[in-house]
């Protein structure tokens, strides 16, 4: 036990980012009252989460553990610490001017944005299981009061309860895994766990520490909406305000993912042959389950869930690869996921209007004559989404299926590729309403996109285009700082 | 290494003038959009310069290499620009004469329409050759490469209200995409071959290459290089784009279609010397293909009377020339030419634009006449431009057309009489072009009658629409009809630009570039055999002469020489019905063979139905799907139980097994 309790400052800067934020968003929920004008906040938050990468990058340069072990920087964790920081900038941007429009521009929602950030920090620079836990759980809460966040707002209500009720009966069965592994191992840190597991000594059955690896692969699961457990998924993000929903289908899930790879790489390591075909299936039934499911929906948000559980399952694809180039997969893959379904939400939140009146894909009828330049921004979001050349979400495909060629996994790539290619269908549909059908009631009578969520779009739109067109970029840095499997 | 240049500014800075005229450019006045065109691709010049003056003599390629573009397995591309000597000349040609079109440009431009998604094309052109120059791998190369032949096609189709315009667009696009197709296939057996398509690899590993091994795979590559370099230089048979590619503004013609676009191809072919040199059957291909092209192409030169058509042939032509060089080894000479083709052809199409401004519009020669009074200026320098393509000594055309063909005497014999008699074809032909427009009398709509077009009656042929329909554009565009048409000199800013070509075209001969290229491209001095010095004299005075006679002296002769031999000038005129022949064998198979198997066969038939299918099944499977997700959290909950335990019981038995 540590002689010393004060933390060093080398600690400190190792865990700052999630300092910073804690500190900032109390401050916030202090500040609340005595402030009349709201948008202060945007500005402050925008400036906090940029400070907060700043540290991230800072901390990068002395990377290493800390906290008695159960906090980890290397380069995945930086990778993930910026790209769930970069989400909530994109998303307060966004929020801004819908929440004025609602009439419900509050400091809370801005400080919640940055707990729930703080969350996903800790996700990504987890060692230890009960770090994993805390680090979802305050992600989640956060979440789940988000997703409540208008509360006059009957599906924001239900969407919320919803979440949070399943939420919490799938973080049992995480913390049931936890609690079996210490169990069996005498051990929550996931080096240790990895050391125990490999060591010869080791003469705890086999199909118990699966137990384990399977309780916790539920948990996990159902944060990155993956099947059976991605029921909840389409239910909150309809319900959900867009930008939130934004925000949930990007940076919680990015951070559940980090730490998924981390636990199942480094903990579960050893008996990777027992998770893998499992998180194959699971991959499998999520594209299929999500693609499928989306060839029916009529309205945009829920269309955009579906598709988000379907994305999960090309990520799942590379996990199952178990190999450094899957992982490297995954991280180039949800860098450029985030910007372009980021980027759909937004110009679903600018469409929708006060009170999210339009929300059909039929409402887009006409939208490139009225505003060819969204029309444009979601058409780019789109061809993305589907993998098309030239764009993020092709070499984001390209590398995920190559990762899993390369493992053999060749009946997991024919028919990912084959859902890949049923998608297409409900993603071009999107673009044919909106530019072979006549402007509707709803295209007729926009306004002029805010500001900032212009900047949102374009930042996207720009991100998507030049991670596909120039995807060496990404795939250098995240070569370097992809997570190492020692075999 | 050499401490960075920021090379990456050369193409940035045309690019940042694209993005800014083609996005606020449209609400901009034209001074602004003419300020940026300009600026963007003068700044981009200085940094060349400054690039060059700070590399000093290049002994060794610079190379910067910024990221890694694409990485999968062992296949990895950066993006890394390159300069090595061939780059630099070719970077001040580009960048040199494209800052003197712009400048020309905005004179020409000045009444049109779209004129600032004219400048906006014109510096993302700027952008994608400059890619194309400092690639320093195939794929960045080819990624120019693509650019460029957008972009030309943007161009070509820059009055796209006339079908014309852009159907000569279409076909400029289609005809590359053949060439591109070579190019592809090229650069996959390079990667296959060497592991690389990074300049430096593959070429040094082919330099050490012994010729007994896969040479017959070099031979491939360097015969697919050629497929690809034929398209985009215009070569037999790909060479059918670049004439009706004249439907563009003139100034479009100048840069891309004459200057540098279509010599991206010999670029290529002499970037990949060390290629070619393993490769003699391919070389051999390369000399003739080029020969052809230059006879064939200047005897359609021969008998057009648009003024643009002539000099696209004679483009066609002198990139034959080029070709012919690098074929019989002679990389150094090719490239030569290019520069100073680059000066004279330049000039005359920019000459040529100035005459037709002059004559509102009119492009053909039989209604010119007499014009080198009204037009000094223009005159003037088109007769340096003349002077230098005739390949008079000490003019620029001499010297490089001369180096291509005294390397040809020493190593192909046949070859070089082909292209000495090219040669006296193009002294006629330009000539023919001169007089007919500077001198005898003026032959167009007299000022001050009611003129008509319906009085031109042999525009009746399908290919004379080009012109004339530009014409008509024009006319509508500018407001200002024959009535009290009146002809002037072009304004200022085209004619210093004529001016300066004009003085490159004279002494641009004087560049050494030869010995510069020497350490690259190896060398191509060739003896000056007296009897092919000879020749080369007797060329450029027989034909200029036998223009002078035909068209100044006795003007009556070329009609009746046409009446006596009407079945070779009907083959001439008519390009020897190649357009016709590709039409009846290619494009038609094809459309009808789309029409009737392809549409309404294979794609309604076999892909419609299983495509209907498989859409109505996944529907089903769907809504199925939707069924199950009923809104209820206590049938959610079961289901992620019955998740639970499937994924519980299928992990121990798993771990069990093992």
């Amino acid at each position: 036990m540590p002689a010393n309790l004060w933390p060093s400052s080398t600690d400190l800067l190792r865990f700052g980012p999630e300092i910073l934020l804690t500190l900032i968003g109390t401050l916030f929920m202090v500040l609340e009252p005595l402030l009349d004008g709201k948008r202060i906040f945007r500005t402050l938050s925008i400036l906090t989460l940029l400070g907060a990468a700043g540290v991230t990058l800072a901390a990068h340069d002395a990377p290493g553990l800390s906290f008695s072990n159960m906090v980890i920087v290397d380069g995945f964790a930086t990778f993930f610490r910026l790209l769930v920081l970069g989400v909530a900038i994109l998303t307060v941007f966004l929020s801004g001017d819908y929440l004025e429009k609602e009439g419900h521009e509050t400091g809370e929602f801005y400080a919640l944005v940055l707990f729930s950030v703080v969350g996903q920090c800790i996700m990504a620079c987890a060692n230890e299981l009960i770090m994993v836990f805390v680090g979802i759980e305050i992600s989640s809460i956060a979440s789940y009061i988000l997703t409540g966040y208008l509360r006059d707002d009957k599906r924001n209500n239900e969407a919320a309860i919803k979440y949070f009720l399943l939420g919490s009966f799938a973080t049992a069965f995480l913390l049931y895994g936890v609690a079996w592994i210490y169990g069996l191992t005498g051990s929550t840190n996931l080096t240790d766990i990895r050391t125990v597991l490999s060591s010869p000594n080791f003469t705890n059955s086999a199909s118990l520490v699966g137990m384990s690896a399977a309780l916790m692969f539920v948990g996990f699961a159902f944060k990155v909406s993956a099947a059976p457990f991605q029921s909840w998924a389409p239910d909150v993000y309809q319900g959900a305000p867009s930008p939130v929903s934004a925000f949930m289908s990007a940076g919680p899930k990015a951070a559940a993912f980090a730490v998924f790879i981390r636990v199942f790489l480094t903990a579960y390591g050893p008996i990777s042959d027992t998770w893998t075909p499992l998180v194959a299936m699971a991959a499998l039934a999520t594209m299929t389950i999500g693609n499928f499911a989306a060839l029916r929906q009529t309205n945009i948000k829920r269309l955009l869930a579906y598709s988000s559980i379907a994305h999960a399952g090309y990520v799942l694809v590379a996990i199952a690869a178990h190999s450094t180039v899957g992982t490297q997969a995954v991280m180039f893959y949800l860098a450029s996921y985030v910007f372009m379904n980021v980027g759909a939400f937004a110009v679903v939140t600018y469409f929708a209007r006060k009170g999210e009146q339009y929300v059909s894909i039929d409402d887009l009828s006409g939208l490139a004559v009225r505003q060819p330049a969204m029309a444009a921004m979601l058409t780019i979001f789109m061809l993305s989404l589907i993998g098309v050349p030239l764009t993020a979400g092709f070499f984001g495909k390209f590398y995920i299926f190559k990762a899993a060629l390369d493992a053999n996994l060749v009946w997991l790539t024919i028919l990912g590729l084959l859902n890949s290619a049923v998608a297409a269908y409900y993603y071009l549909r999107i673009l044919v309403v909106m530019y072979m059908r006549e402007p509707g009631e709803a295209t007729n009578n926009m306004d002029e996109a805010p500001f900032a969520l212009r900047v949102t779009v374009w930042a996207s739109a720009l991100a998507t285009l030049v991670l596909g067109v120039m995807p060496g970029l990404l795939l250098d840095v995240a070569g370097r700082w992809v997570l190492a499997i020692a075999r | 290494m050499a401490e960075s240049q920021q090379l990456w500014l050369i193409p940035a800075l045309p690019l940042l003038g694209f993005l800014i005229n083609s996005t606020v450019g449209r609400k901009m006045s034209k001074q602004f959009v003419s300020f940026i065109a300009i600026a963007s691709v003068v700044a981009s010049f200085l940094w060349v310069a400054k690039t060059l003056n700070a590399l000093g003599a290049l002994e060794q390629p610079h190379v910067e290499h910024y990221f890694t573009w694409i990485a999968s397995g062992t296949f990895s591309v950066g993006f890394d620009f390159s300069i090595d000597r061939l780059t630099s000349i070719m970077l001040l040609v580009v960048t040199g004469i494209g800052s003197l079109i712009h400048i020309y440009a905005t004179g020409y431009m000045a009444h049109e329409g779209g004129y600032y998604r004219f400048f906006a094309y014109l510096n993302l052109f700027m952008f994608f050759m400059l890619i194309l120059v400092l690639a320093a791998n195939f794929l960045l190369l080819f990624v120019g490469w693509e650019g460029v032949g957008l972009c030309s096609y943007l161009l070509i189709g820059f009055y796209f209200l006339e079908k014309f315009a852009g159907d000569a667009g279409k076909k400029a696009f289609i005809v590359n995409r053949v060439g591109d197709f070579g190019f592809s296939l090229a650069m996959f057996l390079v990667f296959i071959n060497f592991g690389s398509l990074d300049f430096g690899t593959v070429f040094g590993k082919a330099a050490t290459l012994q010729p007994e091994h896969s040479a017959g795979m070099i031979t491939a590559i360097c015969l697919l290089l050629l497929v690809g370099a034929a398209g985009k230089s215009a070569q037999i048979p790909l060479y059918v784009w670049l004439p009706d590619a004249m439907a563009g503004p003139t100034p479009v013609s100048a840069l891309i279609h004459a200057a540098t676009m279509v010599t991206a191809g010999v670029y290529m072919v002499c970037r990949s010397s060390s290629l070619f040199n393993n490769a003699p059957i391919a070389m051999e291909t390369v000399a003739i293909v080029g020969t052809a092209t230059a006879f064939f192409a200047a005897t359609m030169g021969l008998a057009q009377n648009d003024i643009k058509k002539v000099f696209a042939y004679s483009t066609v032509s002198q990139l034959g020339y080029m070709f012919l060089g690098a074929g019989v080894g002679a990389y150094s000479a090719g490239i030569f030419h290019v520069v100073t083709h680059a000066f004279f052809k330049a000039l005359l199409f920019l000459g040529a634009g100035s005459v037709i401004m002059a004559c509102h519009h009119e492009q053909d020669m039989r209604w010119y006449g007499g014009l080198r009074k009204k037009i000094p200026v223009t005159f003037g320098t088109l007769c340096c431009a003349w002077v230098a393509i005739a390949g008079i000594p000490p003019f620029s055309g001499y010297h490089s057309k001369d180096a291509i063909l005294l390397a040809a005497y020493e190593h192909a014999r046949p070859l070089f009489w082909i292209g000495a008699l090219t040669a006296a074809m193009t002294a006629f032909y330009v000539s023919r072009a001169m007089f007919l427009t500077f001198f005898g009398e003026y032959r167009g709509p007299n000022p001050h009658a009611d003129h008509g077009h319906g009085g031109h009656d042999d525009h009746a042929h399908g290919d004379d629409h080009a012109a004339h329909g530009h014409a008509d554009h024009a006319h509508k565009d500018h407001g200002h009809g024959h009535g009290h048409q009146e002809i002037k000199e072009s304004p200022a800013v085209m004619t210093i630009p004529l001016v300066i070509l004009a003085l490159l075209s004279l002494g641009g001969g004087f560049f050494n570039i030869p010995d510069w290229l020497e350490p690259v491209l190896g060398s191509s001095h060739a003896e000056h055999d007296p009897t092919a010095v000879a020749v080369l004299y007797a060329t450029f005075i027989l034909g200029i002469g036998l223009a002078y006679v035909m068209y100044v002296l006795s003007p009556g002769l070329p009609d009746k020489l046409a009446s006596t031999f009407k079945g070779l000038h009907t083959l001439i005129y008519n390009k020897y019905f190649v357009d016709e022949v590709y039409d009846v064998t290619i494009i038609h198979p094809i459309t009808e063979g789309s029409r009737y198997f392809l549409w309404k066969g294979v794609d309604a038939g076999l892909i419609d139905g299983a495509v209907n299918g498989a859409g109505s099944v996944s529907r089903w499977i769907g809504g199925g799907l939707r069924q199950l997700q009923g809104g209820n959290i206590r049938s959610y909950a079961t289901w992620v139980v019955a998740g639970a335990v499937f994924v519980v019981v299928a992990m121990s038995v798993w771990g069990g097994v093992r």
